[in-house]
């Protein structure tokens, strides 16, 4: 980031910023992100409002993923600026200026975001209530008897009670991926990402996880990013949807409309593509 | 055939060569963990320090660094170990230096996705890697862990050269008295380094069995990526 390191934020409003209803809740300005040759966001910007649905879709390799990663702190974008809840994310603000922000400030703004992933990266060594509570207890300093109690509830929410002492090995891939869900929402995050989460399930393991994505959608406030394949589930809960490609927006909107009237032929031929397989 | 006494002797030259194996390899092990993880740091000094560590203390022969611990501190800084102190020393580092090696292929060999999964739960640096990363690393490490403390034990038949009464140190001395035949002398020997060798080897097993739950063991971490 070394050539945007002083930069002021573009609005010219003071760093880390207090959070307001009327700030989206994640900010992309400008953020580029290349792997060699390969530019995956190019120059993106765009915004989430609190509470929002939004699902990205656009062909393997256009980058979506990578928008959640940099999100998360998996990979740091080359440039651009990233504010989640009306706080810099890569930046923060010391004696005046905008600078890279400490280990510190990053943790402390990335508690606000968890992840869901494709392949569910559940802790093998671990029992699946071990999953849940390892984050809460460690990371947000809750007593070890409250996260059990509060992992419960989860379980049940996802809907794999008496699983407890299970370990991951036992589980079938939707099962995996209920847990994986709990222990996000473990972490009691404002946004949640969701990475193609059913992309490596069994065509029949698929319909439990989306019946607990679309319990969230539908009841909870949290600010959820998701990249999915699953078309008719993009229109069922999506607040918005966004068509990514080449690093960059190709189109926006509301579900109906995206799905049924694209405007763009970059979309057409792409939910062409995907439709006719469903 | 052996006299009480002559048993007795071997025994607690046994118990020297238990001594020397086990504080061998509290060193050893502290150093490999601290050198694996020190070798995949974002910190380049402290990466290229392990590396010179590891080549140093592995291509010096064992035997040439009981005698410069042994013989040389003494006179270069005035540093007096005892024959156990200069063993364990100079074991200890020289299965450090192996056991880093082992320590960080095991930490590469754990998927990628465990620690941006230990990320997405917001787990500090240092809680990633003792939650998320070593515990499933370590099952890697303890059969090749087996294997070198096993080199180890052997190799500390070397403190008998520093005047270290140990298992071979004493069997030495009981052919120099020729106070039994060889054959008795050795067998009884080879008996009982192969049973501490056995030890190690049931322990470790036990260790990894402890490591292992919840991990594919033997067939891979089938439970880390799908």
């Amino acid at each position: 980031m070394a050539t945007r390191e002083n930069e002021p934020t573009s609005d010219g409003e003071s760093a880390g910023g207090r959070p307001s209803p009327e700030r989206p809740m994640v900010r992309f300005d400008s953020v580029t992100k290349a792997f060699g040759d390969n530019v995956v966001l190019d120059g993106l910007d765009f915004e989430v409002a609190a509470g929002e649905k939004l699902v990205i879709i656009g062909p393997s390799g256009s980058g979506k993923t990578t928008i959640l990663r940099v999100l998360m702190t998996l990979e740091r974008p080359d440039s651009g600026m990233i504010e989640v809840g009306g706080e810099h994310l890569y930046h923060e603000e010391r004696g005046g200026k905008l600078v890279k922000a400490s280990e510190k400030h990053v943790r402390r703004v990335r508690g606000k975001i968890s992840m869901v992933f494709q392949h569910f990266f559940l802790f093998p060594h671990k029992t699946v209530l071990e999953n849940i509570t390892l984050g809460p207890v460690k990371a947000l300093g809750v007593p070890k008897d409250e996260a059990r109690e509060r992992a419960c509830k989860l379980l049940e929410l996802v809907g794999m009670e008496g699983k407890h002492d299970q370990y991951p090995a036992s589980l079938s891939g939707g099962q995996k991926q209920r847990v994986a869900i709990a222990r996000a929402l473990a972490m009691q995050p404002k946004v949640m990402l969701f990475d193609e989460v059913t992309s490596a399930l069994d065509p029949e393991l698929v319909g439990e996880v989306l019946g607990v994505l679309r319990d969230l959608a539908l009841n909870t406030d949290m600010t959820m990013l998701l990249v999915t394949h699953e078309m008719g589930f993009a229109k069922e809960i999506g607040d918005r949807v966004v068509m990514f490609d080449n690093g960059r927006v190709v189109e926006e909107g509301p579900p109906r409309q995206m799905f049924s009237q694209p405007r763009e032929a970059r979309t057409r031929s792409f939910l062409d593509a995907v439709l006719d397989h469903e | 055939m052996l006299s009480t006494g002559q048993l007795q002797q071997l025994f607690s030259g046994a118990w020297i060569t238990i001594q020397v194996t086990a504080y061998s390899a509290v060193i050893g092990t502290l150093i490999a963990l601290v050198g694996g993880v020190a070798s995949l740091s974002g910190s380049r000094l402290l990466r290229w320090f392990t590396r010179v560590y590891v080549e140093i203390f592995r291509g010096v022969s064992a035997i040439i660094l009981l005698f410069w611990v042994y013989f040389t501190l003494p006179q270069l800084f005035g540093i007096f170990l005892t024959p156990l102190q200069a063993g364990m020393l100079a074991l200890g580092t020289n299965m450090g230096a192996y056991g880093s090696e082992i320590a960080r292929g095991a930490i590469q060999a754990i998927p990628k996705g465990q620690t941006e999964a230990a990320i997405a739960i917001n787990l500090s640096p240092f809680h990633r890697l003792r939650h998320v990363v070593l515990p499933q690393a370590v099952v890697l490490m303890l059969p090749p862990f087996g294997n070198l403390l096993i080199e180890v034990m052997k190799a500390s038949a070397l403190v008998s050269l520093i005047d270290l009464s140990d298992l071979t140190e004493r069997a030495q001395n009981l052919r120099t008295l020729r106070a039994a035949t060889s054959l008795e002398i050795f067998t009884a020997v080879l008996v009982l380094y192969f049973l501490i060798s056995a030890s190690i080897t049931l322990g470790v097993r036990a260790l990894e069995r402890r490591f292992g739950r919840g991990l594919d063991v033997g067939g891979g971490l089938g439970g880390a990526v799908k």
